[in-house]
């Protein structure tokens, strides 16, 4: 599948963002994080903002940008309307808690404000996930781990962040590099698992089976001279090497490198402010890289009949 | 309304008769025709000219090389949406531009609610729905729904542009749910087939199978051989015959 930069970028900042939100809110609602203090103020900034500029790129996705409010419609049957809505949804919550931080409001409500921003959060997530999920003719994204490998990656990525913020804040460090780190790994360990599964299975379905036909040796003649919509949003094909040399630098950037300063942190509780900013750069490009994978990595059954023997 | 019918009380579709399709390409180039002025108006091409010509078509003709023990040798295969009776090509749309229709089956995109996100052509596993890059919106073959029903045209004009304009008559349009309608009986006596039928979307249009070659070699006499004299003259013309001819 080709990766689009629009969709790679949102579905990576918005990630990151519900990430944060969610363990914002989770530190609120445990009595960790006060709602009138500066740090949750611009933690919560730094989440909606993180999802707003991934929501928006979304839109530069579509063909007409203009009528994206029309995907709201949709949500008994399609998991991207139900993302729509579950996004839109979570806006309430979450704003209504950056206002009161804004104007320093506390009181029994932000309680009930959290807990559903956290839920808002998972639920807009597991959306995202489940869009690629749902679709049975891609293999690689057609399994049960992928709405879970966006949920932890949305996880790590918000937790790192919440970790550079603490450190900035001056605050002891060490329980969130702990909960960071977990979540890192967490999601590494899925990812493992994820590319395992796609490696060992050789796709069910056939040239055969797409022409009906027994003995289908070769593609003769495309029917145009260049590549159609279908070849280039379907047909994208990463060589295999060049995979494996970008899954490497995935578990080096994305999890290894900010993994080991976690661990330090955690330990120690020291140097944050110096460390973090190197972990959540090293992880976002590492993410971006997995998140491009992703997609780079997905075959589609319409290649059956552009000369894929198999899908 | 992305929901799909529970039934329909037509399964209009094409079938196509892979024995005689000759890979002609007339009924791309008049589907595009056709189309580019009817309900999916305009199918816009990209840099048409240029060095990177491409655009969107509702129909497309392949051509493999096939080898079984029943055909040996090219098919042409012609490859347009299937009008599938689940697909799931309706279900994900988020709009509800993507629909199935109750009454013929048809699959549609409401041009006018479509916000080109795509999904639709990721869910159809048979390539069939290309998207329009100028207009911003899904387009997919329409079973020519602005002719089958058209009052303004001639009656036996109402057939779709690709069935139309093929000079086999490799493709016929019908009701595939009416097992009495010709194209059922022709798919019955033929073993016509589902493409992908393990991926279970149950599409409506059908293929025939090349029929089986023959197997007998055509005997053709062999050239009686021309009488011989065995003269010097003979002689000297059958050597300058074969050293001109060398
Ligand atoms: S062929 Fe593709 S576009 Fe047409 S109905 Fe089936 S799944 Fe949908
Ligand atoms: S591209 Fe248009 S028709 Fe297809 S799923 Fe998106 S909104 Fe629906
Ligand atoms: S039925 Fe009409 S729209 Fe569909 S392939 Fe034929 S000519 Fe094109």
């Amino acid at each position: 599948m080709h990766p689009a930069y629009s969709v790679i970028l949102f579905t990576t900042s918005s990630g990151a963002g519900y990430g944060l939100l969610f363990w914002l809110s989770l530190a609120h609602v445990i009595g960790a994080q006060p709602v009138a203090g500066w740090g949750f103020f611009a933690g919560l900034f730094i989440a909606l903002g993180l999802i707003t500029l991934g929501l928006l790129s979304s839109t530069f996705h579509l063909g007409r940008p203009e009528r994206a409010w029309r995907a709201l419609s949709q949500w008994r049957s399609s998991w991207l309307s139900r993302e729509g809505v579950a996004a839109l949804a979570t806006y309430v919550p979450a704003g209504v808690l950056w206002l009161m931080s804004l104007l320093g409001i506390a009181g029994w409500l932000t309680l009930p404000l959290a807990l559903l921003s956290a839920i808002g959060a998972v639920a807009t997530v597991w959306c995202t996930g489940m869009i690629y999920a749902s679709l049975r003719t891609i293999r690689e994204w057609h399994m049960p781990q992928v709405p879970y490998v966006y949920l932890a990656n949305a996880a790590a990525s918000g937790a790192l962040l919440l970790v550079l913020l603490h450190a900035f804040a001056g605050r002891d460090i060490r329980l969130v590099s702990l909960i960071a780190l977990l979540a890192l790994g967490l999601a590494g360990a899925l990812k493992l698992i994820y590319w395992r599964r796609i490696d060992a299975e050789p796709g069910a379905y056939t040239a055969d089976m797409a022409l009906g036909l027994k003995g289908v040796k070769r593609q003769l003649e495309p029917p145009h001279s260049r590549p159609n919509y279908v070849m280039r949003e379907m047909g994208y094909d990463v060589a295999r090497r060049h995979a494996e040399t970008l899954r490497r630098s995935v578990l080096l950037w994305g999890f290894l490198l900010p993994g080991l300063m976690l661990a330090f942190q955690a330990l120690t509780g020291g140097l944050g402010p110096v460390l973090m900013p190197v972990a959540v750069t090293a992880a976002a490009a590492g993410l971006v890289t997995e998140r491009w994978l992703f997609f780079a990595e997905a075959t589609h059954l319409s290649t059956l009949y552009y000369g894929n023997q198999r899908a | 309304m992305t929901t799909l019918p529970e039934k329909t009380d037509k399964s209009l579709g094409l079938v196509i008769d892979l024995d005689i399709c000759v890979g002609c390409h007339a009924c791309v180039t008049s589907c595009k025709e056709w189309n580019t002025g009817g309900y999916s108006a305009p199918l816009t091409d990209q840099e048409p000219y240029g060095a990177d010509p491409h655009g969107a078509f509702l129909n497309r003709v392949h051509s493999y090389e096939v080898d079984n023990d029943h055909w040996k040798g090219t098919v042409h295969f012609p490859r347009s949406c299937l009008h599938c009776e689940t697909p799931d090509c309706v279900t994900v749309c988020p709009t509800g531009a993507s629909y199935k229709r109750e009454e013929d089956g048809i699959v549609l995109v409401n041009p006018d609610t479509c916000i080109g996100c795509k999904l639709c052509s990721w869910a159809c596993p048979y390539g069939a729905r290309e998207y329009d890059y100028d207009e911003g919106v899904m387009k997919k073959c329409t079973l020519c729904v602005d002719r089958i029903y058209n009052e303004t045209i001639p009656e036996e004009d109402r057939v779709p542009a690709c069935v139309k304009a093929c000079p086999t008559g490799a493709r016929a349009f019908g009701d595939l749910a009416d097992p009495n309608s010709a194209v059922s009986q022709n798919v019955a006596a033929r073993d016509g087939f589902n493409l992908l039928d393990e991926f279970g979307y149950k599409p409506v249009n059908k293929y025939l199978p090349p029929r089986k070659a023959s197997d007998r070699t055509p005997q053709i006499a062999a050239e009686p051989q021309a009488e011989t004299t065995g003269s010097a003259l003979e002689k000297l013309f059958a050597w300058a015959d074969r050293a001109l001819s060398r």
